[in-house]
């Protein structure tokens, strides 16, 4: 039972780190019906800005910080000089400048700080904690409570200040928008802003037990698009509810289900999320729209 | 000077031209009314104003020229556009809805209109956390008003309000527009098809055909004129 509850806080706190992509990507699907293909790659490339800020001497929270004012301007501009032109294009051709945009960042990454393996550092202290038998890694108590401060304020920003409703409003109705006053096509880059953020905290909060590399959130952002998928592409509790639930059952595979290995913890999960599907094709917590006409 | 004045504006859809040379005025303080068939350019004439479809020709609001400007700017210029059965937002609340309106506002006194809201629509509070969308047709209309009012816009233009409601809905909704206007000095630009409330409504109408204004007047006088009567009024 204690190794039980060990594997489940485990599981946890890895898939607060999906959770967290997967909500980077529900929110710029929300407002443009786009999957996000470089979000992984974005993800990595603030990461990557973290990790020269703190080899620079910069103490952790200080990098963290500023990394995280870096990626919502990044990912701001990338929308103003990337995604703006073809804001009226096809779905097709957005999902193109996305995979475009993930190639070039990829080699970008590459050039800039060479291919080879980075150690990222921590900021919790690498040792368990006794809760009532239970021993508790601090390392996942930490990302696990980032997370959720992280997307209490994101919550908090959505549900109670203006900005945050306009937001809402021009993801679900964008035309009424624009004749209440709100600029839709910035709130769009806004939306690109606060997915670059989120991807930046699951990036750092990934890298100290991988290593930093240009394909590092490949897979990650594959549990990531599974976890957005399952819980309803277009819910934000979905992404989580659906990240944390991928986590945990990866992580009770990996436990239990030894005899499949590592090498099979994906497919097996997708084979999961495909059979969730099948029950519920839009997902977990898609929310079917009852209106009265 | 009129508060709104249309100098020959068209419009087009594509390759359908939609208004062929309207020219029309809105005093400050008037409900005015656009009557007219379907297709006849009604609904184009409020979009020209608030900037939802291409134009051309002369907009002034308050002797400014508006006719370049996209919604989010006119909007913002005190213009509020209440869209054809569509002036809710159905995914948020009621309360978001109204929060929506304010959007543009950023002086203190909003929290005083939300109340004043209230006292027109009072049933908006118990149902404050409800998805706009599962309101009924008539209380969505209510509602897109509410939240047109929350804007404290100098014109309030309004596209077929009484489209799809029990006529009951549709009396106690224009009442309340007469009485903005009466006791608040609110301008109004309505578009109807019923053209007996209408023209009770408002001070002064403009008949559209095809894209052009064919009558205009005072109330009275549309009323009492045989073809309007014949063809709007059915008696």
């Amino acid at each position: 039972m204690a190794d039980f509850l060990q594997q489940v806080v485990s599981g946890l706190a890895t898939g607060s780190i999906y959770a967290s992509l997967a909500l980077a990507l529900v929110l710029i699907h929300r407002s443009t019906q786009v999957i996000n293909f470089a979000q992984g790659e974005m993800a990595t490339f603030t990461t990557y800005i973290a990790w020269t800020l703190v080899d620079r001497g910069a103490s952790y929270w200080l990098a963290f910080a500023l990394t995280l004012v870096a990626a919502f301007v990044g990912g701001v501009a990338l929308e103003r000089v990337i995604i703006r032109p073809v804001e009226r294009a096809s779905i097709l051709t957005i999902v193109m400048v996305t995979i475009g945009l993930l190639v070039a960042l990829n080699g970008a990454m590459g050039w800039i700080w060479s291919p080879e393996l980075k150690s990222f550092p921590s900021p919790f202290p690498n040792r368990g904690v006794d809760v009532g038998g239970v021993t508790i890694s601090l390392q996942d108590v930490g990302v696990l409570g980032v997370t959720v401060v992280v997307v209490a304020l994101l919550y908090v920003f959505f549900r109670y200040t203006k900005l945050g409703l306009a937001m809402r409003a021009a993801a679900v109705a964008p035309d009424a928008s624009r004749l209440a006053g709100v600029r839709v096509s910035w709130m769009l880059a806004l939306g690109w802003g606060l997915a670059a953020v989120l991807g930046a905290v699951s990036g750092m909060m990934v890298a100290p037990s991988v290593f930093l590399e240009p394909n590092m959130m490949q897979v990650v952002v594959i549990y990531a698009f599974a976890a957005a998928v399952l819980g309803g592409i277009n819910s934000p509790v979905g992404a989580i509810v659906g990240g944390l639930a991928i986590g945990v059952t990866i992580n009770l595979i990996g436990t239990y289900a030894d005899f499949l290995g590592p090498e099979l913890n994906l497919p097996v999960a997708l084979l999961i999320l495909l059979a969730v599907l099948l029950v519920r094709p839009s997902g977990l917590f898609d929310r079917v729209v009852v209106q009265r006409v | 000077m009129a508060l709104l004045e249309l100098r020959d504006v068209h419009a087009r859809y594509g390759q359908i031209t939609a208004l062929r040379g309207i020219s029309l005025a809105v005093e400050e303080g008037q409900v005015v009314a656009i009557l007219g068939a379907n297709g006849a350019g009604k609904t184009t004439t409020l979009r020209a104003v608030s900037g939802t479809v291409r134009r051309s020709g002369q907009i002034l609001f308050g002797g400014r020229s508006i006719g370049r400007r996209g919604p989010e700017d006119v909007a913002r210029l005190g213009i509020a556009h209440v869209p054809e059965g569509r002036g809710t937002f159905a995914e948020l609340s009621v309360w978001d809805n109204l929060r929506m309106g304010a959007y543009i506002r950023r002086d203190r006194g909003v929290k005083d209109d939300f109340q004043r809201m209230l006292t027109y629509f009072p049933w908006l509070e118990e149902r404050r956390d409800q998805d706009a969308g599962t309101l009924s047709g008539g209380e969505q209309q209510m509602l897109a008003l509410a939240r047109a009012l929350v804007a404290r816009p100098k014109l309030l233009l309004l596209d077929e309000p009484s489209l799809g409601l029990a006529p009951l809905v549709v009396r106690e909704f224009f009442g309340i527009v007469r009485t903005l206007n009466e006791e608040e000095g609110l301008t109004v630009l309505v578009v109807e098809q019923n053209a007996t409330i209408a023209l009770a409504a408002a001070q002064q109408a403009y008949v559209l055909e095809v894209g052009e204004v064919a009558v205009a007047g005072t109330s009275d006088e549309l009323a009492a004129n045989e073809s309007v009567r014949r063809s709007y009024l059915g008696y």
